[in-house]
Parts: structure tokens; sequence; C-alpha cells
């Protein structure tokens, strides 16, 4: 999905932010990532640059999906843990189960700040300014990439299911 | 006032829009208020002119009735903090402002009470009540009472703490402020409390009925109705459910939670209370009107309040002593079999109870209860009471839930569906004497919008697709239905307009709870969303559109 030329984390910049040992844990949860699906990868921070926009002036482009985000997203053990941390911090008490209430739905593939994964988690790390709150100081990037893999799997699976129809439920019997 | 009256009758003593003319009326003016969620206020009109609050941001516009099309004398921004509405339980709403002494008073989602000079509209003070990084807002109508404004908080889905608040008029100083959990002290029970039943007597049962400490996070606020009886110094108010959703986190009754309190408005002192639903396992809020009607019973004259509960029963309760004088269901209600004279207490259907893990099929009536927040009006000439209400139920399931404050603090999943006959609403004129229908108009949809009766023979209320209907108060009787711009869950009123004539307004606009699948924009595949009402309405979205119109009309100028 990503190569490595497109890795922000190899981006000498951000490598010059982040110390020698974390790099090298995280190149090494990269190699065991994609050998397999057994456990969710670890990270130890959030993307390194998003934009929540589609305009880029003078012909500029999206920063490139965050290296981390590819391994969280569709991880199937990351995105358990996501759902379980998604009820243990109310969000559930807000999105329910992807239909929204308080807050926006996030099953129906329409995103107020970006769709990505990387923008998924910079939502919830930063919070939203009509209403989401920011969890930076309450969760670790591991759990906020859990969830940010939950989030971003409602709307993927909500599109490829067709068990739910948009009609009022059955009524109750007298 | 949104009311009417004090008395909170909702009726109107002009006729001359009637039963023989109404299928005349025509639209006079609109004005669109520039925000499409939810539209539950009610307009308000004094000295010639008509005033608006909108949901979040709450902006207000006075509007000159003196001048054709009436345009905009002054508007007011108050710019509540944007962050206010990712605590807001059930759409971003507001049901309207109060006028007295020249001032205008009104409420903004971020817990202020601001009164702006109703005639050039600026602003005289603003008290801040609260703080929504603790998940309080404040969605209700204001009620001056003898110089003081009456104001209550939102967030009974949040584990917030209920409190009703009297604010001087001229300052905006915090003259008391009544809880509804907690000691005594806070809740302002002392030595002239006493109420009619015995389970609602005792010391400190704010504390005593909840586990330790969950009453600071345990609900009871008042987002709903005022009523006073100037003769006997009294304002009527219930308080919203408990928290969290979740009944097996709080054993015990949960005192002051769905509560009808009396209290003198000089001091907040309360006289008597009365628990609508101890230990409530349903969300059935106790926020819904007080209307102030004496009346014959069994031969004498009784001071009595009518108040239908989310429960589905209509209360006849003696607004001196507190005595329960009836309690009828007034639709299909299974999950309390009756209401105990004796105790005052709902008897429960033990099948109907929630518990942890364990879906409850079919419990009716559903989370927002025979009838929510919209009122009902009385008509002194039918005798009637008009009662716009719901007929949902429910599949429960509790699970648990920690509190983290500004979070939701629910710990149920809840599926609605329609009740027995599949009409999701139901339009019930109700004799409180005989306690029974004399009428039922039956309604797609849930009725989400408050009513009002005429001297006219006639009532108006409004459906979430649009339609704004006036039927004959006797008889039920279609006698003039307008299809607004967008679903209806406001206040109709009548006015009397500078020229001498009878108005009629509605604020159309759909949303609230039951619209927040279109003013929220939610997915309806997602049944459990907003609370359990996505599954019920999910054909909202293709019945109506959000909006926000103030609707004004009158017969034709002859």
């Amino acid at each position: 999905m990503s190569s490595p030329c497109r890795n922000p984390e190899w981006h000498p910049a951000a490598t010059r932010l982040l110390p020698f040992a974390l790099v090298t844990m995280l190149a090494v949860a990269t190699n065991e990532a994609s050998a397999q699906q057994a456990a969710a990868p670890d990270a130890q921070h959030g993307p390194n640059e998003i934009a929540v926009t589609g305009l880029f002036p003078n012909g500029g482009s999206p920063p490139p999906l965050d290296r981390i985000g590819t391994r969280f997203e569709g991880n199937k053990p990351a995105i358990a843990a996501g759902k379980e941390l998604f009820g243990q911090m109310n969000c559930t008490g807000c999105h329910f189960n992807g239909g929204g209430g308080m807050g926006p739905a996030l099953m129906s593939g329409h995103w107020r700040y970006g769709g990505r994964i990387d923008q998924i988690y910079a939502s919830i790390a930063q919070g939203r300014p009509n209403g989401m709150p920011s969890w930076q100081d309450v969760l670790q990037p591991q759990q906020m990439w859990e969830l940010a893999a939950y989030v971003k799997s409602m709307a993927t699976s909500a599109s490829s299911s067709a068990s739910q129809t948009a009609v009022p439920g059955a009524s109750v019997k007298p | 006032m949104p009311a009417k009256n004090y008395a909170a009758t909702r009726y109107s003593a002009l006729d001359e829009i009637n039963g023989a003319n109404v299928g005349k009326l025509q639209v006079a003016f609109a004005f669109s208020t520039g925000v499409d969620h939810g539209q539950e206020a009610a307009p308000i009109v004094a000295n010639n002119t008509m005033f608006i609050v909108t949901p979040y941001p709450n902006n207000v516009f006075a509007l000159d009735l003196t001048k054709p099309g009436a345009p905009i004398k002054w508007s007011y921004q108050p710019r509540p903090a944007a962050a206010s509405q990712g605590v807001a339980c059930c759409d971003v709403v507001n049901r309207g402002a109060a006028y007295s002494e020249g001032k205008l008073f009104f409420n903004t989602l971020d817990d202020n009470t601001i009164a702006l000079d109703a005639e050039t509209g600026k602003v005289l003070w603003k008290t801040n009540l609260g703080d929504i990084n603790t998940g309080e807002t404040i969605t209700m109508a204001p009620l001056v009472v003898k110089g003081k404004v009456l104001v209550g908080d939102s967030g009974g889905e949040l584990g917030v703490r209920g409190w009703l608040a009297a604010l001087d008029t001229t300052t905006g100083k915090i003259l008391w402020r009544a809880y509804a959990t907690g000691p005594d002290k806070d809740v302002l029970i002392g030595p002239g409390f006493r109420s009619f039943y015995p389970s609602d007597n005792g010391t400190d049962l704010g504390v005593k009925t909840w586990p330790t400490d969950a009453w600071k996070t345990g609900g009871g606020t008042m987002w709903g109705w005022i009523a006073y009886d100037p003769d006997l110094n009294l304002i009527y108010y219930g308080t919203g459910n408990p928290g969290p959703w979740n009944q097996e986190q709080r054993p015990g009754d949960n005192k002051w939670t769905t509560t009808l309190f009396a209290r003198n408005p000089d001091t907040g002192a309360a006289k008597w209370a009365l628990q609508y639903n101890p230990h409530d396992e349903h969300d059935y809020d106790g926020i819904n009107e007080q209307i102030l009607v004496d009346m014959t019973v069994g031969g004498n004259p009784r001071k009595v309040l009518l108040h239908p509960d989310r429960n589905g029963h209509l209360y006849v309760v003696d607004r001196e002593s507190g005595e329960i004088v009836s309690a009828k269901p007034y639709g299909h209600v299974n999950s309390v079999l009756s209401i105990d004279l004796k105790t005052g207490r709902p008897v429960m259907n033990p099948d109907k109870l929630t518990k942890v893990g364990t879906v409850v099929h079919d419990i009716c009536p559903t989370a927002s209860g025979l009838k929510d927040w919209n009122p009902s009006a009385f008509s002194p000439a039918t005798g009637l009471m008009y009662i716009p209400h719901e007929n949902l139920c429910m599949d429960w399931k509790s699970r648990p839930v920690s509190y983290i404050a500004g979070t939701p603090f629910v710990g149920a999943e809840v599926v609605s569906k329609a009740g027995p006959g599949g009409n999701r609403g139901e339009f019930t004129a109700w004799d409180p004497v005989e306690g029974k229908a004399v009428w039922t108009i039956k309604e797609d949809l849930p009725l989400w919008s408050g009513t009002m009766a005429t001297a006219g023979g006639l009532v108006f209320y409004g459906t979430m697709d649009g339609w704004f209907k006036a039927v004959d108060a006797k008889t039920g009787e279609l006698k003039w239905q307008f299809k607004t711009g967008s679903g209806i869950i406001g206040q109709p009123i009548a006015y009397r307009g500078p020229d001498g004539h009878e108005y009629v307004a509605i604020l159309s606009g759909v949303g609230g709870w039951a619209g927040a699948i279109v003013s929220g924009d939610l997915d309806p595949r997602d049944p459990t969303g907003a609370l359990g009402m996505n599954g019920v309405m999910a054909d909202l979205k293709t019945k109506t559109a959000p909006g926000g119109t103030l609707y004004v009309f009158a017969l034709p100028k002859s």
C-alpha cells in the first residue's frame, strides 16, 4: 500500500525528532506486522503530517498516508481492541454503532474532517471544534490508532453489508 | 411565556379564527431563522413585537409586527461555545424565551442565561450557570415569577447533576439553586417540607437512596416546564431521569430524579415532592408539563395539576398536598401496570424491567416516553386536555458504563419501534375528570410538536413531515392543514396583531431527539443510533429535510 520512499517516518526531518531506539522499534514492528495479523501493531506516536482539507494551494498535495496507519488499517486485532475502547471511553454514547446521535454517523462514508485512518486519528487526538472532545491527554497513541482502525472499519463494513435496511422497524403486537 | 399563562394551559381566548372560517387561513408572512436544527421554541409576542430564539447558536430575532411583512427590529447573536454542540444529547434545541418587565430572557446551549432589552436587543446581563466540560447544557425556556428568572439544566445522559435556579431579573444574580440530588440543604428541603406519600419523606434521601456518591453524577436535570400558582405561591416542575440508564449501577430510589416538586419561588424551599418513577429503569423523565386547573372530583372542587408522564400515565395531582387524585394510561403502556394511589408509586411489570446483558423486548412506552417534552393544552371551553404524543416501544439491553466527565453516561443499547397499530404518533383529547380519551387521531410519525387550543373551538399541532393542522376541539375532525417547509416540532401560538386580528404562528424545522436522524444526518442502518431512535425514524429522511422557518397565518383581509 505504501512504499518506503513515501513513509514519513523515514523523512529526515521526522527522524531527527525521534529517539534512535524508537525508530528502531518501529522499523521492527513494521516488518513483523507485514508478516502476520496475529496481534495489533505497536505505535508510540500519532501521524506525522495531517491535512483535513482537500485544498492545497499552488499545486500542493495531501501528505502521504502515515506508515503507521497502513499497519493499523484493516488489522483485525487492532479493530477488535478499538471496538473495546470505543465502548469503554463512551464513544458509543455519541456515535452508537456507527449511526451517530450526539455525534455524527461514522458508518455513512461521509467524513467532515477526513476519512483516512491518520485523519481519523487526528480527529480523536485533537478533537474537533463542533463538539468532538480531544482525547490526547487521556489515551495513548497505541489506543488512538486502535480506535481509528475500528472507526475506519465501520464505514468499510457498512458499505459491504446489505442486511440493514432504511425502513422503520416492525411494530409491537398488542 | 411559551405556555401562554402561569397555569400553562396554552389556551388562547381569541376566536376570530374558528371552525367555520379556518379553511381560508393563509400565510401572512414567513421568516427564515437561518438555522436548520430542530425548532422547538414557541414564538413570543409582546408589545407588537415577535421574539424568536433559534436552536444553537441561539440567535434571537425581534420582528416588528406593526410593519408590513414584520421586518427585523433587532437581532442578537450570543455566540455560544461551538463545543457545546458535542454535549447536547438530542439535537441542539432551544425551547424558547420569556418576556417580562420589558426584558427578554433566554438560555444558551453553553449554560448562560441572558437578559436583553426587549426594545433594543441590548444585553442587560449575562449569567453563567454551568460548565459544558461536565456535560451540562441548557435547552429549556425560562419562566419569570415574582422578579425571578427560573432556569434549569440539561444533560441527564451525561451524568449531570440536575438543578433549578432563580436569577434576579434586574441583576442576573443567582438568588437560589435547588439541586435534584444530594443532601437536603442542596435540594432546599427544610422544616416546611411534607410530602403526601411516606416514601417521599425522610432526611437526606437525595444521598441515602443512592450508592455512595452516585448522586453526584445521578442526573435529575430540569429541561422542561414550570407552572406557577400565585394563590398558593408555589411553582411546580418535574426532574429528569437518573443516570446512568443502566439501573444496576444505582440501587435505590434515586431521589429526587423523575420527581414533581412544589416549591416556594421566593426561597426555593420545597413544600412537597412526588417521585413519579422511583429507581427509573426506562429513562422516564418527569419533566413534562403541568397544567393547573380547578376541577370537581367526586363532587368536591379540587385544585389540581395535570401531568402526562413519560411513563404513560396522566397524573391528576392535588397541587396543595401532592396527593395523586388519579393516574390513568393515555395510550399503550406495558412497563407500568398501574399507579398505586396508596403509595404514589408505579406498579412495575416484572417482565419489562431492564438487566445487564439481556435484551428485554417490546417495552412500551419507549425511552422517550408515551409523550416527551412537547406540551399539551387545556381548553376550559371543552374541559378537555389535548395531548400530542408517541406510540413507540423498545428493546433494551443494559451494559456497564464508566463515568468520564463530559461524555455520555448511559450504559444501555436501545432500539425503538412502533407501538401496536403501527402508527408512531397519536393526538389524544383527554377528559381529566372521567380519566379517559374522548377521541384520538392516529399519526404515522411520532408527534414531537406542542399544541394550542383556542376559543375558536380549534386545536393546532404539527407533524414531523411538516403538516400544520387545525382540528375541531370537540370532535377531532381535521378542519385545515398546511404543508410547511420542514417537519414541525415547535409550539404553536395565537396572538392579536396590531391590526386587531388573530394570527397563528409556528416554527417549522425538524430535529430534536426523534428528528435528529434528519437534522444530524444520522445513518438509519444503525437502529441503536440517537439513543435508539434511528431505527424507528429510518424513513424520516425520505419524508422531510432540515429547515428553520417561522410561519404566521391569518384570515384573508376582507
